[in-house]
Order: C-alpha cells, then structure tokens, then sequence
C-alpha cells in the first residue's frame, strides 16, 4: 500500500551525490515552474541559491539600521546625561564635548548592528525551528555530511506528483522518495 | 599561495574530512595526556578561585600594588589577555574580506581562544576595582541618584568595547558553528547528546536558503568586526595614553597597541595550534603553509612594535621634556631594566629568525619561538604599566612596584582558567570547521577536474 495514498505528501526528495548534480537538479526544477524548490546541501554551494531563484535581502540594510540606531541611541544618551540629567560644572568646560562620546557610540552600533544581523538572519532563514518534515526523508542526517537533496513540495502550485517523479528522475539522483509530512 | 590545494593536503572528501573532526568529539575519548592537562589545569582554575575569595575577602592589598604604583600585574595582564584574544578575530573577520584561504582550518579555535582570552581580560579589571562587586556602576542603569557613568573616562570605555567584542565574538563564532552542531546532531549517538546538538543547531538543515542568509550575515558580521579588532586595543591604549604621565601620553599608543595585540595573538594561536595538530593528526589541515603564513604575520607585527619602540625612544629625545627622556633612560639602566632588555630579545631579536623559510616551516622551533614572544609581550605590558608609574613627576613620589605570590598565583591561575577551557572546547565543539573544510574540498575538486 501506498502510505501517500492515505496521507497527503509534504513533497518528493531526490537525494544526490555530489553538488553539481544537486545543481543542475536545481536549475532544472526552477526552469520547470517550481518556484518553492528546496535543496540541500553540506555546505554554501555557490550559485544555488540563484537556481532557485532565492536572494538574500534585508539582512544587510537591518544590519544599517541596527548599527545607526546603536550610533545614535549611544550618542543621545551620553548627551542626555552630561547636558540634561546630571550636568557638572568643571571648571567651565563644555558639557557637550562630542569628541568624547565617539568610542562609546561606535561599541553600541557594533553591537546593536550585530543582533540586528544575526537576528534577521535567524527569522529570514525560519530558525529556530526544530521540526521540518524534510528530517523524515531517508538518509536525510547525511545532509550535513556529503549527500545532497532536492525536495520539491506538493502545495508548490506547480507539482503533480507523476511529472514532479519523473523530473527528478531525468536529474539521475541515488533515489526518490516521498516526504511524509 | 593561499590556493585550496596548499592549505589541504591528503586525499580528503566530504565525508572523510567531516568524520574526523566530528569522531574528535563524538566517539574517540581522549588521550591521557589530555586528560592530565584537563584535571591539572582544572586544579589551577580552583586555585584561581580559591585566590579570587581571598582577594574579595581580603582587598587588593594582597596584590603588590600601592602607592605610586597602584596598577600592577592586574593591568599588565587585562592588556595581554585581550592583545591575545585579538587574533582570533583578525583571522575569522580581517582573513575573511581578505578571501585568505588559510584561515578555514585555524578560525574555529582561534576564535574560542579569542573568546577565553577576553573573559580572563574582562577578569582582571573587575578584580582590581577592589570593590568587585559595585562592578555594575559601570553600566548606565537607572539608579536612585541619578548618576551615570563618567563618559569621558577611557575606563568606561573600555567596559563598552570589551563587552561589545567579547558578545560580538561570540556571535561570530556562534553562527558560525550552527552548520557544524547540526552535523553533530546527525552524527551523534546518544540521546542527550543528540538533544543537546539539536537544540543549539537551532534547527539548521543545511536548505539553500539558510546558507545564503548565514553566508551574508556572516560577511556582515566579519565586516564589522573588522574595525572592532582595531578599535578594542585602541580604547584600551587610551586608558594609558590619556593620562598624563611620562611614557603613557603618547599618540603612538593605539597602533603600537594594535600592533602588539596582533603580534601576540597570533604566537598565541601557534602556541595552541602545534600541539592540538599533532594531537589531533590535523597535519592535513594545519599545514607548514598555515604556519609560513602565521610566523609572517608574526615577523610583521613585531617590526611594528620594533618600530613603536624606536619611536617611543626618539620622541622623548625630540620632545625634549626631560621627564620623558629621564623616564626613557630609566626603561635602560633603571630597576626594571632588566624587563626592559628581556622584552627586547623576546619581542624583536629572536623573531628575526622568521625571515628564513626553514625557521617559519619548522613547527618544533616557531612553538618555542612562540612562547618566548608571550613571554615577551607580557614583559611589554608589565613595563608600560609600571615602569612609568614607579617613576611619576615627583622623586617624592617614586617607590617600585614587587609582585607578591598573589600577583603571581593570579597570572598562572589565568593561563589555568584559559587552558581548562580550552581544552573542554576541543573535547565538546569541532576545533575546526567541518562545513568550510567541506567547501575546500569542493574547491579542491573544481580545480583539479
């Protein structure tokens, strides 16, 4: 018996063995209408992401954004406590000496443009989240070692799973299989 | 030079590289000479804690510090610990934008020693507050008298660019871990550990999209660390150069800091890096051309702190103040000359050695090499510290500075601490990134079709 007759599939998973192969899968997937392929692999390969039609944005301008709010919120505060909450007098020199507040600005907006990036970083890449049907697929715990998946999901709007087969077979993967969800 | 092929060596494929440094962890117990170094080094941070009560209890009196020279070993060693801790982000952030491809086998462990190096840093300053724990004044919090740090301070500056590297260090070398727990995850058998990986790996799977947004933040985090490892040394020379003494007030302080920093950071990471290769067999990763490279940087830096020294000496005598040259002859002939001539030795005659090919690929002679520029970089920081406190403006005020047993247990149960913790990185985390050292090897296979 068929368990995806019974229980709607998350997807088909073609494992590879190298990333070239993982590559040319990705490529031909996307030039198919699969816009919500998923790949795999042990390491950044270069150019999958573009196969996929993925780009990385936002992350960088939050991490502008965090640095330049860090800048400024430590800026502010070191003015607001010598000029405003607790000014000294010392001998009439000025409260407001800027010069001064620069290494502590500049810590704050490394250290505020740093969460900002690992943070975003974290939401753009849907982490933490310690389930995700793919760990299912047979063999997937080699994913981190040296085998390569592509997994091609069924609500992508242009999967039926006879031609979604047939593809990744073309693409001369170890093996196909079903995603349980 | 720095091509995939020169910095691996072997025969190594995804799977075999990714198993050998993971089985490190995983499956095969460690020797018994780490574990002697372990338990050892673990009796030396019990004593380290054991002094640091007797400290609290007692005060700072214990140390030799007093009057005129109230700074002592405490500071020497805050300054040598974070100097240390600077190559670690030089190499992971600096050798990245640089696209240096010699510093995927080091930066993993680099970057831990950079992280211990700066919690023993971030130590000795709290310690030799006296009142360790009013520590938190220097933060901004909202106390019910209004008052706030003294922002003109370079102490307080110092506070805020420690804790900025030491949080941001540890982010960088976080993030880049995430793709090595996962594989830990995947590899490891028992079921706490397996957890244990699962939860730090925060789910990673290792999908396309994840690797383009961890490959950007992390470009995003090297780019800002970069002026960070430039600017922490520099915060902390200022805590000298600010203040208005003979040999401190100097505008040279911040890149002679940085200089040195570096310099000792990377006999540091050699220090570490010889013994764990042999260790841990990790000649195919930690190859000679690793260490060519290091002792490189290592001849650099210190003909730039050879330089500092030249120029710290013809400035007092173009200056003309007669404190800074009385203080500069003192360095000389003084009480602490001796320092001052071992420091010398140490930090510029024997690194000229480096200039030959067969010293830099000789892993025995740049160990010891190594250690001898520590010692001599500690005697660097010990000299500045006090060498121009002992002799102030006023012969009324002059007096020296002897290290007790105190001074000394402090600085050996710091390199206790710091090798305890060094040695549980290596028996608990991958000493080297299995995710980059796969990506060599893909790289290894483009270039040889």
């Amino acid at each position: 018996m068929n368990p995806g007759a019974t229980q709607p599939s998350w997807g088909l998973a073609a494992e590879f063995a190298g990333a070239d192969a993982l590559l040319a899968a990705a490529h031909a997937a996307h030039a198919a209408g699969y816009h919500h392929a998923e790949a795999y692999a042990p390491f950044a390969i270069e150019g999958l992401p573009q196969a996929l039609g993925l780009r990385s944005r936002g992350i960088g301008r939050a991490c502008l954004g965090g640095s330049v709010l860090g800048a400024l919120g430590g800026f502010f505060m070191q003015w607001y406590a010598v000029a405003v909450s607790y000014p000294i007098d010392i001998g009439g020199r000025p409260a407001f000496s800027w010069p001064m507040f620069v290494p502590v600005s500049f810590s704050l907006a490394v250290l505020c443009g740093a969460f900002a990036a690992v943070g975003v970083m974290l939401w753009r890449a849907g982490m933490p989240s310690l389930y995700h049907p793919i760990f299912n697929t047979p063999d997937f715990d080699l994913a981190t070692r040296n085998r390569f998946f592509l997994a091609l999901r069924s609500d992508d709007p242009a999967f039926d799973a006879q031609e979604a087969r047939t593809l990744l077979a073309r693409q001369d993967p170890m093996r196909v299989c079903e995603i349980r969800p | 030079m720095s091509d995939a092929s020169s910095v691996l060596r072997g025969r190594w494929g995804y799977a075999s590289i990714t198993d050998h440094i993971a089985d490190r962890v995983l499956t095969q117990p460690p020797g018994p000479l780490w574990r002697l170094a372990f338990w050892g080094t673990f009796c030396g941070m019990l004593a380290f804690g054991a002094a640091t009560a007797h400290l609290l209890r007692t005060g700072v009196g214990i140390w030799g510090v007093n009057i005129p020279v109230g700074w002592g070993f405490a500071i020497a060693n805050c300054v040598w610990w974070i100097g240390i801790g600077h190559a670690g982000t030089f190499i992971s952030a600096v050798l990245l934008l640089l696209r240096q491809k010699w510093r995927t086998s080091i930066n993993r462990f680099a970057e831990a020693m950079t992280l211990f190096a700066a919690t023993m840093a971030s130590l000795f300053p709290l310690l030799h507050l006296g009142r360790a724990w009013k520590a938190y004044w220097l933060a901004p919090y909202p106390d019910n008298m209004g008052l706030w740090p003294q922002w003109r301070s370079p102490l307080v500056w110092d506070f805020f660019a420690i804790a900025t590297y030491i949080v941001v260090s540890f982010l960088f070398w976080y993030l880049g871990m995430i793709p090595d727990l996962a594989t830990l995850r995947d590899r490891a058998s028992g079921r706490v550990r397996r957890w244990a990986f699962a939860l730090a790996a925060l789910g990673w799977r290792g999908e396309a999209r994840q690797w383009m947004h961890h490959e950007r933040a992390y470009l995003l985090l090297a780019g800002l660390a970069t002026p960070l490892v430039v600017s922490v040394h520099s915060v902390v020379s200022l805590d000298f150069a600010i203040g208005n003494t003979p040999g401190y007030h100097s505008t040279i302080f911040p890149p002679f800091f940085v200089a040195g920093a570096l310099f000792s950071g990377f006999a540091m990471v050699l220090t570490l890096a010889i013994p764990l290769r042999r260790a841990f067999g990790l000649q195919d990763f930690i190859t000679d051309v690793h260490l060519d490279h290091a002792a490189k940087v290592m001849l650099a830096t210190s003909s730039v702190v050879a330089y500092g020294y030249l120029s710290e000496i013809f400035m007092a005598f173009y200056g003309g103040d007669r404190y800074d040259i009385a203080m500069t002859t003192d360095r000389w002939t003084g009480f602490y000359a001796p320092v001052y001539w071992t420091m010398l030795v140490c930090n510029v005659l024997v690194p000229q050695l480096l200039w030959w090919r067969s010293c830099r690929r000789n892993a025995l002679l740049l160990f010891a090499l190594s250690l001898v520029v520590n010692l001599g970089m500690w005697m660097e920081r010990v000299l500045i510290v006090v060498s121009s406190l002992h002799r102030d403006y006023l012969p009324s005020a002059w007096g020296y500075f002897i290290p007790t047993v105190w001074d000394w247990a402090f600085l050996a149960g710091s390199l206790c601490t710091f090798a305890w913790l060094f040695l549980a990185f290596i028996r608990l985390l991958p000493a080297l990134s299995m995710s980059e050292m796969r990506e060599l090897v893909h790289e290894r296979q483009e270039a040889r079709p």
